[in-house]
């Protein structure tokens, strides 16, 4: 694990997006246990490479109009049973981070790998996300 | 592509595939070569003499699911590494970018 002090601006720079972190089992098991509507999760990640781009990545996707009804993040390496818990919930796709999943009614639509993260500019990867907001979410899901 | 890590290699961090002149596959994170080999870390590995399933299928799994890690280090000689690329450049039926 890493210094806290080090992780507070990555997770503020999700969290100021309004994605909800989650940071405990019960926290994850509240809010996809449901499994119901759109749901992103964004998997934070120490990365300076990959998460580097993968924050200002979402930043842009979600400036989309069409957007997930639930914003939510977890940190792995950091949250580390909250980040077990979240991956529970998308077992089939292996853990990677940085990771954004989509999910609709409980069952994955989209994901993106940190191999399909890496050396891409934010913009490019934003364009995936939207792509897929586009697809799975309707418009008036606005979160 | 960025390099995102000063004094790195260009591929450092990245998702790569290995083509092994054995005809084994490794796919995994580079590290970096040095003169002991090339350095890979969460490694899931094809062999063909092993792994029934063809490798071009098996590279599109862990594509789309993502690697199991078999390995947490792996160590290759430079003459076993005939081909270094990135995992999401791989495209099927050998034609790769």
């Amino acid at each position: 694990m890493y210094n806290e002090m080090m992780v507070k601006p990555m997770r503020e720079e999700v969290s100021r997006l309004g994605v909800r972190e989650l940071r405990s089992v019960a926290e994850v098991d509240a809010a996809l246990g449901p499994g119901e509507g759109t749901v992103l999760v964004f998997v934070n990640s120490v990365c300076g490479c990959a998460a580097g781009a993968a924050r200002p990545a979402l930043d842009l996707a979600l400036r989309h109009p069409v957007r997930p009804q639930q914003l939510l993040t977890v940190f792995a390496g950091q949250d580390v049973d909250a980040a077990a818990r979240a991956r529970s919930y998308f077992a089939e796709y292996q853990p990677s981070s940085p990771s954004i999943a989509l999910l609709r009614d409980g069952a994955v639509v989209h994901f993106v790998h940190r191999h399909m993260i890496e050396g891409r500019g934010p913009q490019a990867i934003a364009a995936d996300l939207t792509g897929a907001f586009d697809r799975y979410c309707t418009k008036q899901e606005v979160a | 592509m960025t390099v995102f890590h000063p004094g790195h290699e260009e591929l450092h961090g990245v998702t790569v595939v290995v083509e092994g002149a054995s005809g084994r596959l490794w796919v995994g994170r580079y590290h970096e070569t040095n003169d002991r080999g090339v350095v890979l870390h969460d490694v899931a590995i094809h062999d063909p003499a092993t792994v029934s399933e063809p490798r071009d299928h098996w590279v599109e799994r862990l594509r789309k699911f993502g690697i199991k890690v078999e390995e947490p280090f792996v160590l290759l000689p430079v003459k076993e590494a005939s081909r270094i690329i990135r995992l999401a450049e791989w495209q099927v039926s050998g034609s790769r970018t």
